[in-house]
């Protein structure tokens, strides 16, 4: 893998995708052990540099740095100098002071994770950036997919819900295309940007069009908020026109799987019968999420002294 | 002091000269304007050098144009001194090559009442390296409900209004400000910005938006505002200028009501016939100004419409910001580009691809805006200030923003090779010059 940083999927080559997914391959057999934990990285550390909630993604990231043996420091907003009105170059100032090999960050603001790169020496691994990218979780759910599906050529993937507002969906397009499987973006046209569509990559308004003959349906969060800003008219009308329930996924193959970064909202994104049944993967990329990250963790390698 | 600034090709479209000769400078005036080929006799003016009082200037090989007019500038004095005064900006006017500017009323306080006015041109008076006018708000602290005390800042010397950075989203408003104006013949500086459409962004929408994850502007946010003044305009038959125009569409719709003989005039910036949304990439700071930087069809529209004299002027929006208001978050870096001390030679360009002559780039950038505003300025004729710009248009160099005499030194041509420099500029009786 090139450059010290993990900043978007657009960085990285199908290669060097590939050989993340299959490093954790490993670390995913480690993860099924009795004692869970490799000594791979002791004596580095970790800073979950967190400008957002988030308990999911903070967590993965806490357990894979442990599992490889390094120390961890959660920095998050509410306990932070930043509601003191301290300068994200300051902050992140302060934290390389503190000996930080890598730096893995959250924050509201599209391109923050970059700046970083910029500032500090650490490793910075992009945990989420405003409306940019979700590197890691495209990782894991190639990973995830790569599992269930034995590969990717000739797949048909369906991303569902807000793609304009969507981090998930913005690494998962560029990773999926990198990987060789086909993109059916999916939603409504106030968050389906037109730009998107290209090579293997198609944009469907109805569910009934764009979920027929799929092999992956990707669920996206919808975030309540975009009701208020006019993007759909209600929660309810959503769920009608683009919620997943067990008659839509009769239109995709019948071994479709569904996959949800979550945290999921029951009954406006997608049906419970769905979310519970047979085909949902979404434990699985919870779990694989651990080993997807220790793998992008070893591969970065932090600062070399 | 008198001065003599001989051997330079002069170019100065107010009176078509357009050649070698001399100019003589007594008491701050212009004096004499002499060019060779009008029969002015060369050894006339050399023989004045041997009186001791004068000082030569030598502008042989060189060009000497009107001092340049920049009607879009930014102090910040009253209230944001630490990203400009009234002194530095016009210390970097005047190392840009202008002798005159006009100051957006976006100050602390607003500069939408005569005393702020007052203060301005009072603080300029005493500290300022060139001429300033002020622009005077529209709306009571640019807030786009009720009309400001215009009449009385006309009085006081604002030469326009306008508020911009806040576009007067009331129709009505924009209306009575259209026609309440005429009292006074001034041009309303449309910001054109339809704030709802472009809520949230930071950057032009399209392509590399949707790639870096930014919130986009839509070039229609500024489109459907320029149309609608126009429409206003039309209707009051107030005089309408449009600021900083940054889309082909726009482009358009300023042609379209120019054909109509319609009171509209429109202005550009060096950045929008230079740069493409491109130089956004890699979340750059510097980048960020609003209305935002377009695309390639786009700048392909300003030169033609400063080329078919659809755009009268070439401003420069400096927005001079403090470091801190940059290197940070993108979506919470400060919008603008500290524009004054690299603008004439961008300008340059255009004359170097044959997009204008030299003597429309003086139009632009000296002559039109004068004339738009209304001031005595844009011109050499006998008589007027002795505002003047002497450039060397061979001359290369870096632009390196630690040597700009402005407070901010926020501009995205950081490390650009440029072409042309305005190596001597005279304004109020001081003579001003600079080799980098």
């Amino acid at each position: 893998m090139k450059g010290r940083h993990l900043l978007s999927i657009k960085d990285l080559s199908k290669e060097d995708i590939i050989h993340i997914l299959d490093t954790a391959e490993g670390f995913r057999d480690v993860l099924k052990r009795d004692i869970k934990k490799v000594p791979t990285l002791r004596g580095k550390t970790v800073v979950n540099l967190f400008f957002e909630p988030s308990t999911r993604t903070r967590t993965s990231f806490e357990l894979a740095a442990k599992r490889l043996s390094t120390d961890v420091i959660n920095f998050s907003v509410p306990t932070s100098s930043v509601v003191k009105g301290e300068s994200l170059i300051d902050t992140a100032k302060t934290i390389q002071a503190l000996g930080a090999d890598f730096v893995v960050v959250r924050h509201a603001s599209s391109g923050v994770p970059h700046l970083l790169s910029e500032q500090m020496d650490a490793s910075i691994v992009n945990a989420g950036d405003g409306i940019n990218e979700h590197p890691t979780q495209a990782l894991l759910d190639a990973f995830t997919i790569r599992e269930k599906k034995g590969g990717f050529q000739g797949l048909r993937v369906a991303i569902v819900g807000d793609i304009l507002h969507s981090r998930v969906a913005k690494s998962n397009i560029p990773c999926l295309r990198k990987l060789g499987a086909e993109v059916r973006l999916i939603g409504p046209p106030t968050l389906v940007p037109e730009g998107f569509a290209g090579e293997g990559i198609h944009l469907f308004y109805s569910m009934e069009e764009g979920l027929r003959d799929v092999d992956v349906v990707m669920m996206l969060r919808i975030q309540l908020e975009r009701q208020d800003r006019g993007f759909f008219p209600t929660v309810d009308e959503y769920f009608r026109l683009w919620g997943l329930t067990e008659e839509r996924m009769s239109l995709a193959r019948p071994d479709a799987i569904v996959m949800h970064p979550g945290p999921m909202n029951r009954g406006v994104e997608i049906d419970s019968a769905v979310a519970d049944s047979e085909r949902a993967v979404i434990l699985d990329q919870v779990t694989n999420g651990i080993a997807v990250r220790m793998a992008v963790l070893y591969l970065l390698g932090g600062v070399k002294s | 002091m008198k001065v003599l600034i001989k051997n330079g090709y002069i170019v100065d479209p107010s009176q078509g000269i357009d050649g070698v000769g001399e100019i003589l400078i007594e008491e701050g005036k212009i004096k004499e304007v002499r060019e060779h080929r009008s029969g002015g006799r060369r050894d006339k003016a050399e023989g004045l050098l041997l009186e001791e009082e004068f000082k030569v200037i030598d502008a042989t090989g060189l060009y000497v144009f009107p001092g340049l007019v920049d009607m879009h500038v930014h102090l910040r004095e009253p209230g944001f001194e630490y990203k400009e005064t009234i002194k530095t900006g016009t210390l970097a006017a005047v190392r840009g090559g202008f002798t005159s500017l006009c100051c957006m009323p976006n100050t602390k306080p607003v500069n939408d009442n005569e005393t702020v006015t007052e203060f301005i041109l009072r603080k300029a008076y005493a500290e300022g390296a060139c001429y300033v006018f002020p622009i005077g708000a529209i709306t009571k602290g640019q807030r786009g409900e009720e009309l400001a005390e215009m009449g009385m800042m006309y009085e006081a010397g604002c030469v326009a209004f306008s508020d911009d950075g806040m576009p007067v989203m009331n129709s009505l408003l924009m209306r009575r400000a259209l026609e309440y104006s005429k009292r006074f013949g001034v041009p309303i500086i449309s910001h054109a910005e339809d704030i709802n459409l472009s809520a949230g962004g930071v950057m032009n929408e399209g392509m590399v938006s949707l790639s870096l994850g930014l919130r986009g502007i839509p070039a229609e946010a500024e489109v459907v505002m320029i149309k609608r003044d126009i429409e206003l305009a039309r209707l009051t038959g107030g005089r309408l200028h449009i600021a900083h125009v940054s889309t082909a569409e726009g482009v358009r719709a300023v042609r379209d009501a120019k054909k109509e003989g319609l009171p509209v005039t429109a202005e550009t910036c060096p950045h929008y016939f230079t740069l493409t949304e491109d130089a956004v990439r890699g979340y750059k700071t510097k980048a960020k100004v609003n209305p935002p930087l377009r695309t390639d069809k786009d700048i392909e529209a300003i030169k033609e419409g400063l080329s078919d004299g659809t755009i009268d002027v070439i401003a420069t929006d400096h927005a001079p910001h403090h470091r801190d208001e940059k290197i940070c978050e993108f979506d919470r870096a400060a919008f603008g580009i500290s524009g004054i001390e690299t603008a004439l030679s961008l300008g340059l360009t255009l004359v170097r691809d044959g997009v204008l002559s030299l003597p429309g780039l003086v139009e632009k950038m000296s002559l039109n805006p004068a004339r738009i505003l209304n001031i005595r300025k844009g011109t050499l004729k006998v008589g007027e200030d002795a505002d003047i710009t002497i450039i060397d248009l061979n001359k290369k160099w870096k632009v390196e923003p630690e040597r700009f005499a402005s407070k901010g030194k926020n501009t995205p041509f950081e490390g650009f090779i440029l072409e042309g420099l305005p190596v001597i500029t005279i304004c109020k009786g001081k003579i001003y010059e600079r080799d980098n």
